[in-house]
């Protein structure tokens, strides 16, 4: 099927068998292999990417689904010579290991400081509250991404540094 | 013969002239794995576009294949091949013994018998991913099914002493016991766990010619590169095996699997690289786990608190056909004085999926028994815990009579206690509310061996001064990129930004790879010793060079610093010398090799951990809220690598307290959390604060940089102190981890709560 993405500010034409994820098409048909699967069900979050600016797990979702959709990967939001603050922080505060979780966790960061700049809250966030970037909101928000080498706290201090530079 | 005294002359490593040992610096490889262009083994890109490999598993756990019907898979679109254990090309035969170290032969699809359930009996290669998913599920396979035995529980009757083993006995530990004023006598059991790697075993494979290059993601390169090549029948020459960037591996990439040699056999069929990944559901089985145990402890003490009697014994269970035993016993063997003692092993054969390493075999698992009894047994006596331990604090190993080469561990204790705070821990259960949760506060010793194996690794220095480090070692992210960089700067005295690490690659000079917590000590010294005689190399260029100002000097004066090499006011820039004296560059071999004396001593490393958990009473739910951990690990040589690593394994340790664990199913010999929605490995949301802090420590007797591992030593006992804060907080102990509300909740209404 034909499918237009726009993918990290380039549109791109495919040509996609109709099973492809988003995942899948990502990594194996733009040969962009930033996005991780751990998992392939939607239970890791190591291939969130944003779509429309919203993160997603783009292995659970199929790419003709996604004609016409503005999907940022990990490649579109920086590079070694320019790093994203996040990815900045992450290096930093030494938030990975074996590091196959961590574009997911990258991802999901930006996609999570984004909902909270919306206001948009979380089971941590008090009743009839904005929500705060606070160490429970942020273990809320990012338990959607599994590292199994448990860089977890590392990642937490990494999110709330790569907030305070971004602010 | 080598002595650890060879060790003992003052080397770069331990003057530390630029400060970058220690320091810490962010990670090597850092910027490509933030921005996602570090290729794992399954996004490398081949000369040709790959065929995509896809693994059939058994659906029964013994027996054997009696038919395979692949017309429907092989007329499916896009299929290119399609083998099962019928039609898969000859390879070499299983030796009949094998040992982890040795490489040998692992052929895949190898016979028509199925021994576990979920074992590889089939591949199909397609066009493309989605072709070759959809056709391994049109391969039909018949069994003839043959009685199974599957449940650990079942059959603790069979169990025997693992082979070759028997038990360890010191002074008389029956009548001790039998004697002993106090005793606390109780069974522990752990559940069978899985890695969970966050990147699923994977190959992209090609030949040119009878060449063949692997990419793959392995903990150990040599000897997989070497198994293979056996397993295929060619010299080994003709196979390069690369890992560079490995996305966990815990022990469970130690070995291989069917990826690396089906994708190796596919790609020479088909005459076009192939690639394999496996599926997350297959990684439960197909790999390796970490077995169940059951495990029997008994303490005998005077009222006084002193050990008088001490005994663990473990079963635990491999596959049939495996020898890997799960030794939960053996930390035990150094951790306490007690002048009787008995520890030992026995293995049940099963139907399940091989055991194997999982991050620190042994002490994974043992610390959840003993450790949590002595909790008990301190309660017994009216003793606070740390005091018991410090009681029973050997001065020498208690089974060897050897020394200690350092042991910090009353140390950890101590400041564990005074930074944790544990002088506010209420010593009767449930005494402290916060809200709906009951509070508590536990803590348990942390003990995991030190080892060091052989290793080469070469250096080179170019014309513009660059220092490029070669080995062929791995990073699972444990920091072996970044921890060679720093020995290599500081030796050569260059900015760490003049230095490359080439490392995974079956052409580099061979390391053991990853595992054990063997890695950086073993990898570290033989970089130190590459190092030191590219200095000497160095140093012999200079003073023999009529254009430099060095000249004529002693080489033993020669100095390295900044990036310039001098003896006292006589200096030149490090590239300039090269650029110069010896344009092509030069290089350095350098080897490490475990020292004859070694074993006169007893090694370990060692800390406390502290832990703070809240229980709520009508939920059975427990929250870790705060943890520490104080540990004594060697020379430490990124404070940050390393931290990461210890803070790593601590939560691994609060997930086997709280969550982790697979279970069987009796009707097929199954797994039964076969993915990451039901296999719980902690998320982010499980983790509360959480630190760890390093001892300063120099282990001289280690290796000649002093270090020891802690890829380890993080996850030994932070489940029990996990399990004792729990205890401590409502009053109820489960030995049956994991500690899910269930089991909690009928403690708790057991004690009328
Ligand atoms: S790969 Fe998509 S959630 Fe795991
Ligand atoms: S860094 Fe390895 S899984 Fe997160």
């Amino acid at each position: 099927m034909r499918t237009t993405i726009t993918v990290n500010g380039q549109a791109r034409a495919l040509d996609l068998d109709p099973r492809t994820t988003l995942l899948d098409a990502l990594r194996e048909h733009l040969r962009l292999t930033g996005a991780k699967k751990g998992c392939d069900h939607g239970q890791c979050g190591a291939c969130t990417v944003l779509v429309n600016g919203v993160r997603i797990n783009s292995c659970l979702s199929l790419a003709v689904m996604h004609d016409g959709d503005e999907v940022t990967s990990i490649e579109g939001l920086g590079t070694t010579e320019a790093l994203h603050p996040v990815q900045r922080a992450f290096l930093t505060e030494d938030a990975f290991q074996c590091g196959y979780c961590t574009p997911g966790q990258i991802c999901s960061t930006v996609g999570m400081l984004a909902e909270l700049e919306a206001a948009i809250p979380s089971q941590e966030t008090p009743r009839g509250a904005k929500p705060a970037l606070t160490d429970a909101e942020i273990r809320e928000r990012m338990s959607g991404n599994i590292c199994r080498c448990s860089a977890y706290p590392q990642i937490v201090a990494a999110i709330k540094s790569a907030a305070e530079a971004m602010a | 013969m080598s002595s650890v005294h060879d060790w003992e002359a003052p080397n770069p490593v331990k003057t530390n002239r630029s400060g970058l040992i220690g320091k810490a610096v962010d990670r090597y490889e850092g910027p490509l794995k933030v921005t996602g262009t570090a290729p794992y083994a399954y996004e490398v890109e081949p000369p040709s576009p790959a065929a995509y490999g896809v693994l059939v598993t058994s659906t029964v756990a013994r027996g054997r294949i009696v038919a395979a019907d692949t017309a429907a898979a092989e007329a499916a679109p896009g299929v290119l091949l399609v083998w099962t254990p019928f039609t898969v090309p000859a390879q070499a035969e299983r030796p009949a013994v094998t040992d982890f170290w040795s490489a040998s032969a692992d052929p895949a699809l190898e016979d028509d018998r199925v021994r576990y359930f979920g074992q590889a009996v089939g591949l199909v290669v397609a066009d493309t991913l989605e072709n070759a998913t959809a056709a391994a599920k049109l391969v039909a396979f018949s069994y003839e099914q043959e009685p199974a035995q599957l449940v650990f529980d079942q059959h603790l009757g069979e169990a025997r002493d693992p082979p070759g083993e028997s038990d360890v006995r010191v002074g008389d530990f029956e009548a001790a016991f039998a004697a002993a004023p106090v005793t606390l006598e109780g069974t522990w059991k752990t559940p069978l766990q899985n890695h969970c790697q966050m990147e699923p075993c994977a190959t992209t494979a090609w030949w040119e010619g009878d060449k063949l290059t692997v990419h793959t993601s392995v903990q150990m390169v040599r000897r997989t590169q070497q198994g293979l090549a056996l397993t295929l029948q060619i010299p080994k020459e003709n196979v390069r095996l690369l890992t560079r960037y490995i996305g966990g591996g815990f022990g469970g990439k130690g070995s291989s699997y069917e990826d690396l040699t089906l994708a190796a056999l596919a790609a020479r069929a088909l005459d076009r690289p192939v690639k394999i990944a496996l599926t997350r559901q297959q990684m439960m089985t197909v790999t390796i786990h970490r077995p169940a145990t059951v495990m029997d402890v008994k303490l005998g003490a005077t009222p006084d608190g002193r050990l008088t009697a001490m005994s663990l014994i473990t079963t635990t269970h491999c596959n049939r056909r495996g020898t890997f035993t799960e030794h939960a016993s053996n930390f035990a063997r150094s951790l306490y004085a007690a002048p009787n003692r008995l520890t030992g092993h026995r293995l049940v054969k099963l139907d399940l999926p091989h055991a194997g390493a999982m991050r620190a075999p042994g002490e994974a698992s043992g610390m959840l028994s003993l450790e949590v009894a002595m909790d008990e047994l301190a309660e017994k006596l009216g003793m606070d815990p740390i005091q018991l331990r410090i009681l029973n604090e050997p001065e020498v190993d208690p089974e060897t009579g050897k020394p200690f080469s350092i042991r910090q561990l009353v140390r950890c204790m101590k400041e564990g206690a005074q930074l944790f705070g544990w002088d506010r821990r209420l010593p009767t259960p449930g005494q402290v509310r916060d809200g709906r949760w009951l509070v508590g506060f536990g803590m348990a010793a942390a003990i995991r061996g030190n080892f060091l194996l052989p290793a080469r690794c070469s250096f080179f220095v170019d014309a513009e001064g660059v220092i490029t480090v070669r080995q062929g070692m791995t990073d699972i992210g444990t920091g072996t990129y970044t921890v060679l960089a720093q020995i290599a700067a500081e030796t050569l005295g260059v900015p760490l930004g003049a230095v490359r690490v080439e490392i995974g690659d079956s052409e580099l000079p061979p390391a053991p790879g990853s595992g054990g917590q063997f890695g950086a000590a073993t990898a570290g010294s033989a970089a130190l010793d590459a190092g030191m005689n590219l200095r000497k190399a160095i140093a012999e260029l200079a003073v023999a060079d009529a254009g430099s100002p060095l000249f004529g000097g002693r080489p033993d004066q020669v100095t390295f610093q900044d990036g310039v090499v001098a003896i006292e006011n006589r200096s030149e820039r490090l590239g300039d010398l090269i650029r110069r004296a010896a344009p092509d560059g030069l290089t350095a071999q350098g080897e490490i090799r475990p020292a004859a004396d070694a074993r006169n001593w007893s090694q370990h490393t060692y800390g406390a951990h502290f832990c703070e958990v809240g229980v709520d009473p009508v939920t059975g739910e427990t929250r870790m809220r705060r943890m520490l951990g104080v540990f004594a690990a060697g020379r430490i040589l990124n404070w940050k690598t390393a931290r990461s690593q210890l803070t790593g394994g601590m939560i691994w340790g609060v997930a086997s307290a709280l969550t982790e664990g697979n279970a069987i199913d009796p009707r097929y010999g199954s797994l039964i959390n076969q993915d990451l929605a039901s296999y719980l490995v902690p998320v982010q949301a499980d983790i509360g604060e959480l630190d760890a802090i390093m001892l300063d420590e120099v282990d001289d007797k280690a290796n000649p940089m002093g270090i020891k591992g802690v890829g380890e030593l993080g996850i030994s006992g932070a489940g029990a102190a996990v399990a004792n804060a729990i205890y401590n907080a409502c009053g109820v102990r489960v030995r049956d981890y994991p500690i899910t509300p269930d089991k909690l909740l009928a403690g708790l209404m057991a004690k009328g709560m």
